[in-house]
C-alpha cells in the first residue's frame, strides 16, 4: 500500500521529503550516496588545495582558493541533505574513516603540476557538472534542492580548469607541456567518474525505478566526451585515446576501451593516493576534537549561566 | 556519539523587501557561531541582508500531504535525525 | 620613496597572513571553521591586492604580481607577527586576534588619510576586519573558557605572540613623516585602546596577560624572523622558475 504510493509519486515527477513514507532500501540507498556524494566534495578539496600555497599569481591564488572554499560548502550541504534521512555527520564521517564509504576515486590522483589544477578544474568538475545536472532532477527532496544550488555554484569552477589551461597551451613551450601532461594523467581518469558500464553496475535497477538516479552512466559519460573533445581541440591540445573517433552514424564520439583493471582497483582502495587522502581527513578531524570539545564546553557553561 | 554538535536550520533574507528562505542548515556550538557560520557558509556570494538561525528541535512541522503516520507520529521532529532522540541511559548500539 | 614603503608595510602584512591561514584548508577543525578561515584568507588576499595595485602605481614600473612574487626576504615589510607558523588552533586565533585588533584600530584611522586611494583602501578593509575581529574574538572566548586542555594551548599561544606585539605600535622614520602628512597613522597612539581591547577579551576569557619582555623589532628594515624565507620560497616558486611565463 505505501509502496503503491510512493510508486505513485515517484512516476508523477513529485519529490519525496524527509517526513514521507519511503522503503527502507531507498533511504538507504540514498544515504550511500548522498554521503558518498558529500565525502568527494570534502576529500576534493585536498588535490586542488595542494597548490593554493604555489598559485603563480594572485588573481589564481584567489579564485583557487575560493573554488576550494566552495567544495567544502558543497560537502555541507550534502552532508545536510543526508542527515535528514535520519543519520548523523559524525556517523557518516566515521563510516568514511572506517572505510565503510567511499568517495570519487578521481581524487586518488595526486596533482603534480600547476596545470593539474587546469585539469582538474575544467575535466573533474566537467564531468562532475555533467552528472550534478543531471541529478537536480532526483526524487529526493533536500538532494535535488542541493543539487540545484550546487549547479548554480560549479559554473565558475568548470572555466576556471579551462583557463588555465588554455593559458598554458598558448604559453611557452614549458607550460605547453605542462599542459598537455596534465590532460594525459586526467583524462582518463576523469572518464571513469561515471562509473562502471550500466552492465556492470548492480544498483542501476533501483536508482532508476526511484528516479534517484535520472541518466545511465554510459549516457552520461557519452555527453561528457562528446562536450568535451571539442575543448581539448579549441586548445591546441591533444587526448591521449588513439580511438577516439566521430561516428557520423551514431552522432557521438567513438572512444577507446577504459583501463578496468586501473577502475576497480582504485575504488577498491588500491590508487596512488587512497591513503593519504584518508589520512589527512583522519588527521585534521582528530587534531581538530579539543577545538570543538572546547566549544561544546563552553556552550554548555553559558547555558547554565543564562538558566 | 561524542561530537554531539547542535544542528541549526538557516533562513536567509537576500533583500530587504523578501521574506527569509530556508537554505539549509549547518552545525554549531552555540548561537553565536551558528549565525557566524551562517554567514561564511551562506552568503560568500552576497546572498544576504539578514540571516535567522533557529535550532532544527525548536521546528514545528505540519505532517506530510499524505497524512501518513506510520513512522515518527509526533510532528515536532522535521527529520529523522538521530540526535533527536533521547536514548535510555546506558543504551548502548542504538 | 616613502609612501611606496609605506603601502607595501600594509600590503605585506595581509598578503603574508593570507598566506598563512590559506594553509588551513582541509584542516579545520570543522568543516564551517574551514569555510570561515578561507573567508579570512580571501579577505586578506583581497586586502593585499588592493595595496599593491596602488604600490604598483607608485612604483611605476614593477606589477602587483612582480612585487608579490619576485621581491626577496630582506624586500617584505610584513609585520612579524603574521608571518609565524599556524601551530595549532589556539596559536592561530591569537595571531588572528592580536592582529585583528591592531588591524581595526589602524584602519580606523588610515580611513582619515589625505591620500585618497588608502582612505579609500581602509574603508573597505575596515568592513571585513570588523567581521575577523569578532570571529578571532568569539574563538578567544571559546578556547580561554572551554576545557583545561584549550585554555592551556591559547595561553601558551599568548605567551608566544605577545613577543611579537611590540611592532605593532614602532614609529620609524617613514612612519613619522607619513603621520605627520596626515597621511599615514600614529601607530603609538594606537596602543592604549588596543591594550584595553586585548585586556578586556583575556579577561574575559579567563586568561592572563603575559608580562611584556624582549619584543620583536626589524620588519620596517626587512628584518625577518627564519620563517619568513620558507614562506616565500614556496610562495614565489612558479613565477620564479618559469620567469618568461604568464599565467
Amino acid at each position: 500500500m505505501n509502496e503503491q504510493k510512493f510508486q505513485e509519486k515517484i512516476d508523477l515527477e513529485r519529490k519525496i521529503e524527509p517526513k514521507d513514507w519511503m522503503p527502507e532500501e531507498y533511504r538507504s540507498h540514498l544515504i550511500r550516496q548522498i554521503s558518498q556524494h558529500a565525502h568527494s566534495e570534502i576529500i576534493g578539496m585536498q588535490p586542488e588545495g595542494n597548490w593554493i600555497s604555489r598559485a603563480p599569481s594572485l588573481r589564481a591564488k584567489m579564485i583557487l582558493l575560493a573554488k576550494v572554499q566552495d567544495e567544502a560548502g558543497h560537502g555541507l550541504y550534502l552532508y545536510s541533505a543526508c542527515e535528514t534521512l535520519g543519520i548523523s555527520r559524525e556517523e557518516l564521517v566515521q563510516q568514511l574513516h572506517d572505510g565503510k564509504a567511499k568517495y570519487s576515486s578521481i581524487f586518488n590522483y595526486p596533482t603534480l603540476s600547476w596545470a593539474d589544477m587546469g585539469a582538474v578544474g575544467w575535466l573533474v568538475d566537467g564531468a562532475a557538472i555533467v552528472n550534478q545536472v543531471s541529478l537536480q532532477r532526483t526524487s529526493y527532496g533536500p538532494y535535488s534542492r542541493g543539487m540545484v544550488k550546487i549547479c548554480k555554484e560549479e559554473s565558475f569552477h568548470q572555466r576556471q580548469g579551462y583557463e588555465i589551461m588554455a593559458e598554458m597551451a598558448k604559453g611557452t613551450p614549458e607550460q605547453k607541456e605542462m599542459a598537455q601532461d596534465a590532460l594525459n594523467r586526467f583524462w582518463w581518469p576523469s572518464i571513469m567518474m561515471f562509473g562502471p558500464q550500466d552492465s556492470d553496475s548492480p544498483r542501476t535497477g533501483n536508482a532508476m525505478k526511484w528516479k534517484i538516479k535520472r541518466q545511465f552512466n554510459d549516457e552520461l559519460r557519452q555527453k561528457f566526451i562528446d562536450q568535451t573533445v571539442g575543448q581539448v581541440k579549441v586548445i591546441g591540445l591533444e587526448i591521449p585515446d588513439p580511438d577516439l573517433k566521430w561516428n557520423e552514424e551514431r552522432g557521438h564520439y567513438d572512444f577507446g576501451e577504459m583501463n578496468w583493471d586501473e577502475f576497480w582497483s582504485v575504488v577498491n582502495g588500491n590508487g596512488p593516493c587512497n591513503i593519504q587522502r584518508l589520512d589527512h581527513h583522519k588527521k585534521a578531524h582528530s587534531e581538530g576534537e579539543w577545538v570543538r570539545k572546547a566549544a561544546r564546553s563552553y556552550s554548555k557553561k553559558q547555558e547554565i549561566i543564562n538558566a | 556519539m561524542s561530537d554531539n554538535t547542535k544542528v541549526w536550520e538557516v533562513f536567509i533574507q537576500s533583500k530587504n523587501v523578501l521574506a527569509h528562505k530556508h537554505v539549509g542548515n549547518l552545525h554549531a556550538p552555540d548561537k553565536e557561531m551558528a549565525l557566524q557560520n551562517a554567514r561564511d557558509l551562506y552568503t560568500r556570494r552576497n546572498e544576504g541582508s539578514c540571516i535567522w538561525v533557529v535550532k532544527a528541535e525548536h521546528i514545528i512541522s505540519s505532517e506530510s500531504e499524505d497524512g501518513e503516520a506510520f513512522f515518527d507520529p509526533s510532528n515536532d521532529k522535521i527529520y529523522r535525525h538521530p540526535t533527536f532522540y533521547t536514548m535510555p541511559k546506558g543504551s548502548k548500539y542504538i | 620613496m616613502s609612501l611606496l614603503n609605506y603601502t607595501l608595510r600594509i600590503a605585506d602584512s595581509s598578503l603574508i597572513l593570507a598566506q598563512r591561514i590559506s594553509g588551513w584548508c582541509s584542516k579545520g577543525p570543522t568543516l564551517e571553521e574551514d569555510i570561515a578561515l578561507s573567508n579570512i584568507a580571501l579577505d586578506l588576499f583581497g586586502q593585499a591586492n588592493g595595496f599593491l595595485e596602488y604600490a604598483s602605481k607608485l612604483d611605476g614600473n614593477k606589477t602587483p604580481d612582480q612585487l608579490a612574487f619576485n621581491r626577496n626576504e630582506r624586500e617584505f615589510f610584513n609585520l612579524q607577527i603574521t608571518e609565524q607558523e599556524n601551530g595549532n588552533f589556539a596559536d592561530t586565533i591569537v595571531r588572528q586576534f592580536f592582529f585583528s585588533t591592531y588591524s581595526f584600530l589602524f584602519y580606523t584611522e588610515l580611513s582619515k588619510s589625505t591620500d585618497e586611494t588608502l582612505a579609500a583602501l581602509a574603508v573597505k578593509s575596515l568592513k571585513e576586519v570588523k567581521y575577523h575581529l569578532q570571529h578571532s574574538k568569539s574563538w578567544m572566548l571559546r578556547l580561554g573558557d572551554g576545557t583545561e586542555e584549550s585554555k592551556q594551548k591559547t595561553q601558551t599561544a599568548l605567551q608566544y605572540f605577545w613577543q611579537f606585539t611590540g611592532e605593532l605600535f614602532e614609529m620609524d622614520e617613514v612612519d613619522m613623516e607619513m603621520s605627520k602628512s596626515g597621511i599615514g597613522v600614529g601607530n603609538s597612539e594606537l596602543k592604549t585602546n588596543w591594550d584595553k581591547m586585548v585586556n578586556e577579551v583575556i579577561d574575559q576569557s579567563t586568561l592572563e596577560r603575559p608580562v611584556d619582555a624582549y619584543m620583536q623589532t626589524g620588519s620596517k628594515k626587512g628584518l625577518h624572523t627564519e620563517y619568513l624565507g620558507h614562506l616565500l620560497s614556496e610562495m614565489q616558486y612558479l613565477p620564479r622558475a618559469y620567469p618568461n611565463a604568464k599565467w
